[in-house]
């Protein structure tokens, strides 16, 4: 499963890396690579997945190619990532819609998409698909809510569960120490989560497309990750809003409308900026290994809030049938691949910035000593 | 053929710091500037590329140095490591304009790392570059750029006409093509000679062609040598470089920071004889790493050999290369390509010499040899636990010491004693004015950004007038 090519390569640059230090200001690598002189497989995936890909210590570096020591830590690191993201997988079976990823992505998501249409086609009647209708229940008209909410939650939690596992695996396997993490480290790394304080080398941003920074990245994946779980929190808030017995659609001033749609937006505007960034970027530094990953999830979470906010903008005409149908196979598409997408890429990151703040706890302990 | 290049306010002749702090300088000051790097764009920067930081005077804390560093105890730093080698009137300048260049670098997009407070004790006197010193050429390029001012990569400066103590065209080669450029003043900060072997070679012999070059293969000297041919007054002893050991693996040149090796203070030093030939212990290691080059530079063949054994692997910095590691010394010699027989008796000897004693590798401590010679004054342990590792040396020349003489204004002066009319100097190609013996780390940096930004000013007032 593993390419030891990638491995060495990566024990090779580290290696360097650590003999040099120059960039240890930039983000949490460095301090955690010095603590080491050597470095086992598992700590190489730790490694891989704490670096945020910002790429300013390959523009830093002095040895980055065309110089004969061909330093090129983000690409590399990106590699080994491709590699911890088929590696940790749960269950293993599974691994391998790693592979060609960006094209697995795209087929479920077309599947998923043509068999909602094709079923809601088949079930209902033309004129009670394509019919203007309003007032509570009108999309259970169309897709009856208990399939909606039985389906959403099933490929949900199994989402959740693969996550989890591939949490506990990587947790495990990359050479995390069986100390409990402790309350105040997790803190530290939901903190670094939600701040992205490791991405952007020391605070100037990221280089995309050359020595110049920029914090459009930053802002970008902010308006993605804090706009996915506006979008969630919008269908949590009207889950509870159905049980209590309040019907959607929802009228455009209430918290499920608002949520999901100023989610829906900057999720649209994270995505549609994020592919810009990724298709303008100097190529050098990035591992074509996961081009197709990236891309392939950047279009499904483009694709699920363009056809929500289309959804909400048609909600009284005749469209209204057949776009619930899209959106919602977009969505079940999204649920299905999440475990099997580069969305894992923050799950892994999670797991080890708690290690990497473990680690930090411990060297200030000892230095104070 | 000839392809005139124009003509500009200013010429810088380098791609480094000090000149890209004289084109920035020069600019600002209104000039037109064209600056002429010699290296293809990847390459920019020469020997700055692969700097970490910049000696600064304060008298009080900043964001990026602690507590103060006065310019009394600078002077007093610098006369020591130069033992009076030094023009005080320009040190001294060089010393005070350090407080204020730091931020007007800062201004021009440099940025340093927050200030490391304990553990690293250079953290008081110098600032660390935030990334290294190829992110500070790159924020100066990017900075020189947003300016305007034009910048020609892969085009080397082969001769300044100079006539009458004034530069009245500049000739150049670019992608084999010829350039003559007219300008009304003049920066070189093109560097010093250490990697032209055939000239290392006039003071070292054949010794030379086994020296490695720690940085830019481009610093051929080959404007330094035009100016000094046509009476320029030359500074700084033409025979001494900075020159410390580094791993013999290392490439030829631009090995940089990584082929540095901090285990000779903790084993044991051979050469090709597998014979000790100088104290490994004389003194902290900060102290003395500058001079092991030359020892190993005297060695036949140049080429010695760093013995340490397993409980000694962890007490110095990682470096780029792996040990190589045999788990006997005669096996270990074997591998060496030494007398198996010779390293044993070399190791048997000075085990039985190594007094007991408290070791520290902080500190100059009490474990020492007695009896032997050389002898090892400090942190002197038996060479006992397997595997036994062994890093190979050569000497890696960082800098070299010939320089131009310059004025306060960095005006070139002449063999007469006359300053010349509009060409001036900044960094390694002036440095040993100030610098003429010894190291003090951080110091090249300070030299050429503040008199980067001198020169590039004068030049610009002398043009403008």
């Amino acid at each position: 499963m593993r390419s030891n090519e990638a491995v060495a390569e990566a024990r090779r640059v580290l290696e360097i890396c650590n003999a040099c230090r120059y960039c240890e200001g930039y983000c949490a690598v460095f301090p955690a690579m010095e603590l080491r002189r050597a470095f086992s497989d598992g700590e190489i995936d730790y490694l891989a997945n704490l670096c945020h890909d910002c790429r300013g210590c390959y523009y830093a570096c002095q040895f980055a190619p065309p110089h004969e020591f061909g330093i090129n830590l983000p690409k590399t690191f990106a590699q080994i990532r491709a590699e911890t993201y088929e590696q940790y997988a749960w269950p293993r079976a599974l691994a391998g819609l790693f592979r060609r990823n960006g094209l697995v992505v795209s087929l479920i998501t077309a599947v998923a998409i043509a068999a909602i249409l094709a079923l809601t086609m088949g079930l209902q009647a033309p004129e009670t698909l394509y019919r203007p209708r309003t007032g509570p229940g009108a999309f259970y008209a169309v897709i009856p809510h208990a399939t909606m909410a039985l389906v959403g939650t099933a490929t949900f939690a199994y989402a959740l569960l693969a996550l989890a596992m591939g949490f506990a695996r990587f947790w495990r396997e990359a050479g995390v120490s069986n100390q409990p993490a402790g309350l105040r480290n997790i803190a530290r790394a939901f903190g670094d989560v939600l701040t992205l304080r490791n991405l952007g080398g020391g605070g100037e941003g990221c280089n995309d497309r050359d020595e110049a920074f920029s914090q459009t990245r930053r802002w970008l994946h902010h308006a993605m990750f804090y706009g996915f779980f506006a979008c969630f929190a919008a269908t949590c808030v009207a889950t509870i809003d159905h049980y209590l017995g309040w019907i959607a659609p929802y009228p455009v001033l209430s918290a499920p409308v608002i949520l999901g749609t100023v989610g829906g937006v900057a999720l649209l505007v994270g995505t549609v900026g994020f592919l810009w960034v990724k298709l303008s970027a100097d190529p050098a530094p990035s591992a074509p290994e996961l081009y197709g990953a990236g891309t392939g999830l950047l279009v499904l979470l483009g694709l699920a809030s363009l056809t929500g906010l289309a959804l909400l903008a048609l909600r009284e005409t005749g469209a209204m049938g057949v776009l619930l149908a899209i959106h919602l196979g977009t969505v079940l598409a999204l649920f299905i691949v999440l475990p099997y997408s580069k969305f894992v890429h923050g799950i892994y990151r999670l797991a080890a910035l708690i290690r990497y703040a473990m680690e930090r706890s411990v060297s200030v302990a000892t230095e104070r000593e | 053929m000839t392809d005139p290049a124009g003509s500009y306010d200013v010429l810088v002749v380098g791609g480094g710091n000090a000149a890209l702090c004289a084109a920035i300088a020069a600019r600002e000051a209104g000039a037109s500037v064209l600056l002429l790097e010699h290296a293809p764009r990847d390459f920019r920067g020469g020997n700055s590329r692969h700097t970490r930081n910049f000696r600064a005077m304060h008298d009080a804390p900043t964001a990026t140095l602690t507590e103060v560093y006065r310019e009394d105890e600078y002077w007093d730093d610098l006369r020591r490591v130069t033992g009076g080698k030094t023009d005080e009137a320009l040190a001294r300048l060089t010393i005070r304009e350090s407080a204020r260049t730091l931020p007007w670098m800062e201004m021009r997009g440099v940025r340093f790392q927050p200030s490391l407070t304990g553990t690293l004790s250079l953290s008081r006197t110098n600032a660390f570059f935030l990334g290294g010193g190829k992110a500070l050429v790159n924020a100066f390029y990017r900075t020189a750029e947003r300016l305007g001012v034009a910048i020609r990569y892969d085009t080397e400066v082969v001769a300044l006409g100079l006539k009458s103590g004034i530069v009245e065209k500049v000739e150049a080669k670019s992608a084999g093509s010829s350039l003559t450029i007219s300008a009304k003043a003049v920066v070189v900060a093109s560097g010093g000679f250490q990697a032209n072997i055939e000239w290392l070679k006039e003071y070292w012999g054949p010794a030379a062609e086994n020296f490695l070059i720690r940085g830019t293969p481009y610093a051929q000297g080959r404007v330094l040598r035009n100016l000094l041919d046509q009476d320029v007054m030359p500074v700084g002893d033409p025979t001494q470089c900075h020159a410390v050991a580094i791993d013999a693996r290392a490439p030829k040149y631009d090995g940089g920071i990584v082929t540095r090796l901090d285990c000779l203070p903790f084993g044991i030093v051979v050469n090709r004889d597998a014979r000790r030939f100088y104290d490994e212990g004389e003194d902290l290691w900060p102290k003395r790493y500058a001079i092991w080059g030359r020892l190993v530079a005297q060695q036949p063949g140049q080429i010695a050999y760093c013995i340490v054994d397993a409980k000694m692997l962890r007490l110095f910095m990682p470096s780029m290369y792996p040990a190589i590691e045999a788990p006997a010394i005669g096996v270990l010699a074997a591998k060496l390509g030494l007398d198996p027989g010779a390293l044993e008796m070399t190791v048997r000897d000075f085990n039985a010499a190594v007094r007991p004693g408290t070791f520290n590798g902080k500190v100059l401590d009490d474990c020492r040899t007695e009896g032997l010679s050389p002898p090892k004054t400090h942190w002197a342990q038996r060479l006992d636990t397997p595997p036994f590792y062994a890093y190979p040396l050569r000497p890696g020349i960082t800098f070299t010491y010939l320089g131009v003489t310059v004025d306060g204004q960095g005006r070139v002066v002449m063999k007469d004693g006359k300053p010349t009319g509009n060409l001036f100097a900044a960094g390694e190609i002036m440095a040993g004015n100030i610098l003429g013996k010894g190291y003090l780390a951080g110091f090249g940096m300070t030299i050429g950004a503040v008199f980067g930004r001198i020169a590039g000013q004068e030049a610009a007032h002398h043009a403008q007038q």
